[in-house]
C-alpha cells in the first residue's frame, strides 16, 4: 500500500496537496511545543530548557518506530521509503558549519519560518541570513566541491553498519533517549531560568 | 503541581514529549504518503534557483550546483514537494501562535545584549546555516530527523555533527543567551 505517491496511489498534485497539510501540522507542532522562540531553542545548550531534545528524540523514535510496524504489517513497502545517502565528509563539515549557525542564530531553517509566521523579526533576519547562505554555497561551489562528494557511502542503515538488526537498534536508540531525558530533567531544575 | 496562572509562558506550550510524538506523526505520515521525509532548507534551494534564473538566465549555467539542481527540477523547481510543505509550516506556525496568542512583531533576545547585537548574530548564524545546510545535503529537519527515523547512517552523523558542535561553541556564545 505505503508509501502512497511512489506507488501511484495518488496523483503528483495531490501529493503537493497533502505536503501543504502535512507543513501546516509540521509548523503547529513545532510552534506550539515552542519552536517559535530562539531563547527556547537555544536552552539545550545551557541547560535551562531542553524542550529541544525531548522533542527531537522523541518524535524521531515515533516515526522510526511507525515506520518499523508498517513494515512488519505489510503496510508500507521500506524500499520505496527515502533513505538520505551518506557523504561522510560532508555530513561532519556541513554539520559542524550548521552547529556554529544553530548557537549563533537561535534558529534551525524550519523553526525560523515558524518564529517568523508569528511575527519574531529575529528569526526573519535569519532566514534572510538563509539565503545569502544557500545563494553563497552555490556560487562557491567550485571551491567545495571535492569536500561535497568525498566518501560518498551509498544509502547504508546505522543498524546495517553496526551490524545489528534494525529492531536491536531501535530498542538501544529508545534506551538511550531515556537516559538523555533523565538527564534533561535533572539540568532543567539546576539550571533554572523564569525570565525569558 | 500548583495550579499556575495563564501568564506562565511555560504553560502555555505543549508537553514536550507529546510535542515529540505528534511532530513523529507528522514525520511518519509525510514517509507513508510520500515516500519522504520533512525538510526546510531544500525548499529554500527552490527559491534561491528560481530567483538566479529569473533575474539571469544564463547565471544557472555558470553554477553547477544549481544547473544540476534544475535540471534534476524540471519544470518549475517551485513546483516541488518541500516548496508546498513550508508554505504550510508558515500557516501552521501562524495558526499555532494566533490560538495561543503569541503573535507578536519582535525581537527576542536576552535582556543582556541589545536587539541590534541579536539581529546581527541571527543573521550570521543564517548565513552559516544556509551555507551547512547545502554543504550537508540537509538541515536539522531534512538530514537529521528524517534521516534518523529511516536510519540513514548520515542523518545520525549530521545530527551528532550539529548539536556536538553547537555544545562546543555554547561557551563563546553564552552571553547572548544566559
Amino acid at each position: 500500500m505505503g508509501p502512497l505517491a511512489p506507488n501511484e496511489i495518488i496523483s503528483e498534485n495531490t501529493n503537493f496537496l497533502l505536503a501543504f497539510f502535512i507543513g501546516i501540522a509540521f509548523g503547529w507542532v513545532l510552534e506550539s511545543s515552542g519552536f517559535s522562540s530562539s531563547r527556547k531553542l537555544a536552552g539545550i545548550f545551557y541547560g535551562y530548557d531542553t524542550v529541544v531534545l525531548k522533542v527531537f528524540f522523541t518524535a524521531a523514535i515515533t516515526a522510526m518506530l511507525g515506520l518499523l510496524f508498517m513494515s512488519l504489517f505489510g503496510w508500507t513497502d521500506l524500499d520505496l521509503v527515502y533513505v538520505n545517502p551518506t557523504y561522510l565528509t560532508s555530513a561532519i563539515a556541513g554539520g559542524v558549519v550548521m552547529g556554529a549557525g544553530f548557537i549563533m542564530g537561535g534558529f534551525c531553517p524550519g523553526t525560523s519560518f515558524c518564529g517568523a509566521a508569528i511575527g519574531k523579526i529575529d528569526a526573519m533576519v535569519f532566514i534572510g541570513g538563509l539565503f545569502i547562505g544557500v545563494y553563497g554555497f552555490a556560487f562557491t561551489y567550485g571551491w567545495w566541491e571535492k569536500l561535497y562528494l568525498a566518501r560518498y557511502l551509498g544509502e547504508p542503515k546505522i543498524s546495517d553498519k553496526l551490524g545489528i538488526s534494525d529492531g536491536l537498534f531501535g530498542f538501544l536508540l529508545i534506551l538511550i533517549a531515556l537516559g538523555m531525558f533523565v538527564v534533561a530533567e535533572w539540568a532543567e531544575k539546576k539550571f533554572p531560568r523564569e525570565e525569558y | 503541581m500548583s495550579n499556575n496562572t495563564s501568564t506562565d509562558k511555560s504553560r502555555r506550550y505543549l508537553n514536550p514529549y507529546l510535542g515529540g510524538v505528534l511532530l513523529g506523526l507528522v514525520l511518519l505520515a509525510a514517509n507513508f504518503v510520500s515516500g519522504r521525509g520533512l525538510g526546510a532548507s531544500g525548499a529554500i534551494k527552490s527559491v534561491v534557483a528560481t530567483t538566479i534564473g529569473t533575474v539571469d538566465k544564463e547565471a544557472i549555467g555558470t553554477m553547477p550546483f544549481m544547473a544540476e539542481y534544475a535540471e534534476s527540477h524540471s519544470g518549475n523547481p517551485m513546483k516541488s514537494w518541500l516548496v508546498f510543505q513550508m508554505l504550510g509550516v508558515i500557516v501552521g506556525g501562524f495558526l499555532s501562535g494566533t490560538f495561543a496568542g503569541r503573535l507578536k512583531l519582535k525581537v527576542e533576545h536576552s535582556p543582556k545584549i541589545t536587539s541590534r547585537r541579536r539581529l546581527i548574530f541571527a543573521l550570521a548564524g543564517g548565513v552559516l546555516f544556509g551555507f551547512g545546510s547545502q554543504l550537508g545535503r540537509g538541515c536539522t529537519s531534512g538530514s537529521a530527523l528524517s534521516g534518523m527515523a529511516v536510519l540513514s547512517l548520515g542523518g545520525f552523523v549530521t545530527m551528532m555533527a550539529i548539536f556536538g558542535t553547537a555544545f562546543a561553541l555554547a561557551y563563546f556564545f553564552r552571553k547572548n543567551w544566559i
